[in-house]
């Protein structure tokens, strides 16, 4: 009986019971999702209209992007999600250790998406491709290639601020799970944590194929 | 307990799939299919984002409310992007920019 005393402590008293609190907290996840699909939403928006508007510009800036590395965080990311809806299933069936695990392993790959991301930052700083007064570049319009570079950094700029977000929350749910707050009555803060990390993982499988792989794209042939 | 506890084998499945997806995305950009490259550049990117969605957020198991928001939130991307390409797509004063 110890699970349904834990969940008559956990469930709060606007709720009818556990699943009903349960699904409104999934629910006001997706709301909030929503606002995020809206908010890189414009930035898409801008990706877009300039790309219509400059297509040589953005397939030469396309061209100096590491695409190796680009696909290389893009299977860290999918790795992570994997570990992240593995703690999530674990936490459900009250494998404390096992949850603890695969949060830890998620963070970690958080991290060396970070890590594989800021070398990359680095190669674009030295070559001198960061947008500003600095910005050089050897093209046919360099000035509205800026405009790619500008939108590449501000997009997985963004992108990032979620990652470091994202790993905070992990570390959090982390801590949590290893004190014993989750259970299979009660875990939907690392559901809800799990939705909040595959989001930002479906972010990254649009931006990968629009930032890096362009590049490849008509070559010869122009637009 | 509501929600059934998927096994361990799907998720692992969809995670190959996604995998393997991100290989076949990364090939067909170095292949030369011109402007038909971005078509499948993006319906991957589609099929890749409604996996995830579906098994690792267990959109499949959400009550429908929660696919409603969803859905609409879709929608409304799709009005901001599309809506706005037909005024750019149409007017023959942004070529000449």
């Amino acid at each position: 009986m110890h699970a349904s005393q834990t969940a008559a402590h956990e469930l709060r008293h606007h709720f009818a019971d556990m699943d009903q609190q349960r699904d409104t907290a999934s629910f006001g996840m997706w709301i909030f999702l929503v606002t995020e699909i809206m908010f890189f939403g414009g930035l898409f928006l801008s990706y877009m209209l300039y790309r219509f508007l400059y297509p040589t510009a953005f397939l030469e800036g396309s061209r100096h992007m590491n695409i190796r590395l680009g696909a290389l965080n893009t299977a860290v990311l999918i790795c992570s999600s994997l570990t992240m809806v593995l703690a999530v299933r674990c936490v459900k069936i009250n494998q404390r250790k096992l949850t603890v695990i695969f949060l830890l392993i998620t963070m970690l790959l958080g991290f060396a998406f970070m890590g594989v991301k800021a070398i990359e930052y680095h190669e674009h700083w030295v070559a001198r491709e960061v947008p500003g007064p600095a910005f050089q570049f050897e093209g046919t319009d360099p000035r509205h290639t800026q405009i790619f570079f500008s939108l590449y950094f501000a997009m997985t700029g963004l992108h990032a601020l979620h990652m470091i977000i994202g790993c905070g929350l992990v570390l959090f749910l982390m801590i949590n799970a290893w004190r014993g707050a989750y259970n299979s009555e009660y875990y939907n803060p690392v559901e809800i944590g799990g939705l909040y990390w595959h989001f930002v993982d479906i972010v990254w499988i649009w931006l990968f194929p629009l930032l890096y792989l362009i590049s490849h794209q008509h070559v010869g042939g122009g637009f | 307990m509501s929600e059934p506890i998927t096994s361990v084998k799907t998720f692992t499945s969809v995670w190959v799939a996604l995998l393997i997806l991100t290989g076949v995305t990364v090939t067909v950009a170095y292949l030369n299919l011109g402007a038909f490259s971005i078509v499948v550049a993006l319906v991957i990117a589609t099929i890749k984002s409604i996996l995830v969605a579906l098994f690792f957020m267990e959109v499949r198991y959400s009550p429908a409310i929660t696919k409603i928001v969803i859905i609409a939130g879709i929608l409304w991307l799709l009005i901001l992007l599309l809506l706005s390409l037909t005024d750019f797509a149409s007017r023959s004063w942004s070529l000449g920019l």
